[in-house]
């Protein structure tokens, strides 16, 4: 089979189990695919021997027919989950050379049931960005062409200074990136502030992150420790699904891990959606909104109420503060959590007069640009006389958000439908240089779901004017991901096919 | 709220991060941007509201109070740019 990448994880794992192809086979298309891509820049460090050692062994249990649920498929691997042995750095320079001695508890899943790793995905510097710029790697190009671009001059483009490619979104942007240029079946992504919904939909991706607490943070390396979450990002609904179920799940090492059973997700994708009520919210409806968003927005309620959903219009009154009480918490946390970095313990090490000296020698040139930015802000709203007009504030608001939520859940609306970006995908280096509230403002639909704790999915809904993909999300009641999963599969069969970008760059 | 240059050093230094002095009045424009940006959150009524601990409420889990893990020093210190007879090396800080 010549397209063995064309296929997706649920297809690929029917073609292992029918004996149509090899785990060995599968593993040397991809990693033929991902040489081809180089220069999208969206692996940060291949592990192609131990991926045919695993798919050797893969094919090895399909033969004596005791294979696990994922065995054998190949899969990218966001660079902030601790690998063992292999490359971790949150793309830091501040973790020059770390190779953890633990493997974190969301991949460990992912290996228990078989599948197997193809590398280790780009991604902005500990997931602090919206367009991939931020990390240590340098940008990622994303497989879709800029509009009215040549396939002649993105070729120059990317093999320069990739100025005016289109970025993947971020954080998760090499995770979106090889998802939708087909460089492995399904990628694992993580999502404080909508670091998973909004690279899934400017791709033409899927991308779920699930409830606070769904999946264990062990061994993921800390941005906000109160918003992070790990979800994957997938070719279809199907998919994601079939991920989520391996990584989710309990674990005692993570205290804020929810001690429940997994549901089977991908039972959910074709569940009837008769009957259910679709909350849309007024205050999403934003000053300037583009016209192609709000008729795709539209078109979605469209589909949910043929497929026989309620569409009511709700009220989330404090929608509004979300971005700005996000921009308090998230650096206050990271503040905290990025203290660890010392250049003592692990990483790198710049020499100092002094202990201090040391400590601030190193954070200087490890830390880039935006993770130094935050790293102060959270400190000055930290600090002595301005914790309470901050912090604690920031804190107040978000139990507003919360609440705005539980009285819409509470009028038994099941689900929220509203757009996940507020544009589709923009160019390298066209954004956040002179004012990075520029970027922030790209996660004005997805942060309020991180505040809150809620499980959200984005979804490709269909094009823009400028024939770039754009998604809806849909946000759910507190570990209610299979109606997401129900809803996601109705506008996945509503709306038009999302193309697969030519491989303009191969 | 808006910051000074002085206090951009002093939030430098606690961060501990060594800030140039050439990078001091870009760092204050920036800072003092998303400063401006999270303005409105002092407008929001929040008399009597709770901050939030935890966003899904859930009791923290107990456990025995055992040594789970350890004698694992060699792993502790594979990834330290100095170390020394199972020790951390850093400068002198002590006279």
């Amino acid at each position: 089979m010549s397209d063995l990448t064309a296929l997706t994880l649920a297809g690929a794992r029917a073609a292992l189990r029918d004996k149509k192809t090899s785990s060995v086979e599968l593993t040397r298309a991809y990693l033929d695919a991902i040489d081809k891509a180089r220069a999208l820049n969206a692996y940060i460090a291949v592990t192609a021997e131990a991926a045919l050692a695993s798919a050797t062994q893969s094919d090895a249990r399909f033969a004596k027919g005791d294979a696990r649920p994922l065995e054998g498929l190949p899969l990218g691997i966001k660079d902030l989950y601790a690998t063992e042995g292999v490359h971790t750095q949150a793309c830091s320079h501040i973790l020059d050379g770390f190779k953890p001695s633990y493997e974190s508890t969301v991949t460990s899943h992912l290996w228990r049931d078989g599948a197997l790793m193809l590398g280790k995905l780009n991604m902005d510097e500990f997931a602090m960005g919206s367009s991939n710029e931020t990390s240590y790697y340098g940008p990622v190009a994303s497989p879709w062409l800029p509009p009215n671009w040549s396939v002649e001059q993105a070729r120059a483009a990317l093999h320069g200074d990739k100025q005016g490619l289109l970025t993947p979104g971020g954080s998760s942007g090499g995770s979106a990136c090889a998802v939708a240029a087909h460089l492995c079946l399904a990628a694992t992504a993580s999502d404080t502030g909508g670091s998973i919904r909004q690279p899934a939909a400017i791709t033409g991706t899927v991308g779920i992150k699930p409830t606070y607490g769904r999946c264990s943070r062990w061994g993921m390396v800390a941005f906000a420790s109160s918003l992070d979450q790990a979800g994957p990002i997938a070719r279809d609904i199907r998919d994601a699904a079939i991920m989520l179920k391996s990584m989710a799940g309990y674990d005692p090492k993570d205290s804020t891990c929810y001690d429940a059973p997994v549901p089977d997700y991908e039972a959910a994708v074709g569940r009837s959606v008769k009957g259910m009520k679709i909350g849309i919210p007024r205050e999403y409806r934003l000053d300037g909104m583009r016209g192609d968003i709000e008729a795709l927005w539209g078109e979605g309620a469209k589909w949910l109420k043929a497929a026989g959903a309620q569409i009511v219009d709700v009220n989330l009154p404090h929608t509004r503060h979300a971005l700005p009480a996000y921009y308090i918490v998230a650096p206050a946390e990271a503040s905290s959590n990025l203290a660890r970095y010392d250049g003592v313990r692990y990483g790198l090490r710049e020499a100092g007069s002094d202990i201090i000296d040391l400590y601030e020698k190193t954070r200087a040139r490890g830390f880039g640009a935006e993770v130094r930015r935050r790293l102060m802000i959270g400190t000055y709203v930290l600090s002595a006389g301005y914790y309470d007009a901050y912090y604690v504030r920031a804190q107040k608001i978000r139990t507003l958000i919360k609440r705005d939520f539980e009285s819409v859940f509470a009028q038994g609306v099941d689900a929220i439908l509203a757009p996940a970006t507020p544009s589709p995908a923009f160019g390298i280096g066209e954004k956040g240089s002179g004012d990075p509230v520029e970027m922030y403002l790209n996660d004005v639909f997805t942060v309020t779901v991180n505040m809150a704790g809620l499980p959200g999915i984005a979804v490709p809904a269909g094009l823009s004017l400028n024939g770039l993909p754009l998604g809806l999300q849909l946000i759910g009641r507190p570990f209610d991901e299979e109606t997401l999963f129900a809803l996601g599969a109705v506008i996945e069969q509503s709306a038009p096919r999302t193309p697969t970008p030519d491989a303009w760059w191969a | 709220m808006s910051v000074d240059q002085a206090t951009v050093r002093r939030i430098a230094r606690l961060a501990r991060i060594a800030v140039d002095e050439s990078e001091i009045p870009h760092l204050q424009g920036e800072i003092n941007a998303i400063l401006s940006f999270v303005e409105e959150l002092s407008a929001v009524d929040v008399e009597g509201v709770e901050p939030m601990t935890s966003v899904i409420p859930m009791k923290l889990p107990m456990r025995e109070d055992v040594v789970t893990d350890g004698e694992i020093a060699a792993k502790v210190l594979a990834n330290a740019p100095l170390s020394e007879d199972g020790f951390f090396l850093v400068p002198k800080v002590i006279e």
